[in-house]
């Protein structure tokens, strides 16, 4: 398991590349890159800053990523999360994931930024033109991670 | 009944961090507070945003060394313990 939190932006041709390199088992990858809407609960977006808490984002994701292996049988787990001052269109988060088949890729990845979305400690700060506000959990999310189930 | 103080590590992020004015500090927990609800509770008494932000209903998660708890967990010497808003990554 590779987990990244920084403030670059990563490219995703380069890390999936890099993700199947010389790995003749894989024959699926799938990967999730999610990105800031410029327009948040009806105010417009103007940055986005992200903050987490070191040492324990960490381990959540570790945690997740063990929940997802024994779930499907994976070969490459890659999680890239940005923080710090970020703009609408600007890339969020990576989630890349590669298997032998399809239905494995694309469960795993699903999983993972469901559960990332409610368990990893990272928050998320707009400023818009009417002033700054931490954006408020949804409960859309949660419902997205419960129906996984049970391990 | 141990009569050292525990002391532990307090870390508050994101929106509670602001509304406390304050990222970390190291507290000696009272005698009689030993779980993490009984923590959140001694907070909640220093009146102002604590009271505001920790009253019963409001939702507040509670990290302790890195792992989410419930308010039944067991608070040690030396123990982090993190408090903060549902999280909003991805």
């Amino acid at each position: 398991m590779t987990v990244r939190v920084q403030t670059a932006d990563f490219d995703l041709g380069a890390e999936v590349a890099a993700l199947r390199a010389g790995d003749a088992r894989v024959g699926a990858v799938a990967a999730f890159v999610g990105t800031v809407r410029d327009v948040n609960a009806m105010a417009e977006v103007v940055t986005m800053t992200l903050e987490h808490y070191p040492g324990m984002t960490e381990k959540a994701l570790a945690d997740i990523e063990a929940e997802a292996r024994a779930r499907w049988a994976l070969f490459g787990v890659l999680v890239i999360h940005r923080v710090g001052e970020l703009r609408p269109q600007d890339q969020i988060v990576l989630v890349a994931v590669t298997a032998a088949h399809r239905g494995e890729a694309f469960a795993a990845c699903e999983f993972i930024i469901d559960y990332l979305k409610t368990r990893a400690p990272f928050w998320k700060k707009e400023a818009t033109p009417d002033g700054a506000r931490w954006v408020d959990a949804r409960t859309s999310d949660d419902e997205a991670a419960q129906r996984w189930g049970p391990r | 009944m141990n009569a050292d103080p525990i002391a532990i590590r307090l870390v508050y992020l994101a929106r509670l961090r602001e509304a406390f004015g304050i990222a970390s500090e190291r507290v000696e927990l009272s005698p009689g507070v030993a779980s993490v609800g009984e923590l959140r509770a001694l907070l909640a008494r220093r009146g102002g945003a604590w009271a505001a932000e920790l009253a019963p209903g409001r939702a507040v998660r509670i990290a302790v060394n890195h792992e989410l708890a419930d308010d039944g967990a067991a608070l040690r010497a030396g123990d982090e313990v993190a408090l903060f808003p549902p999280v909003t990554g991805g």
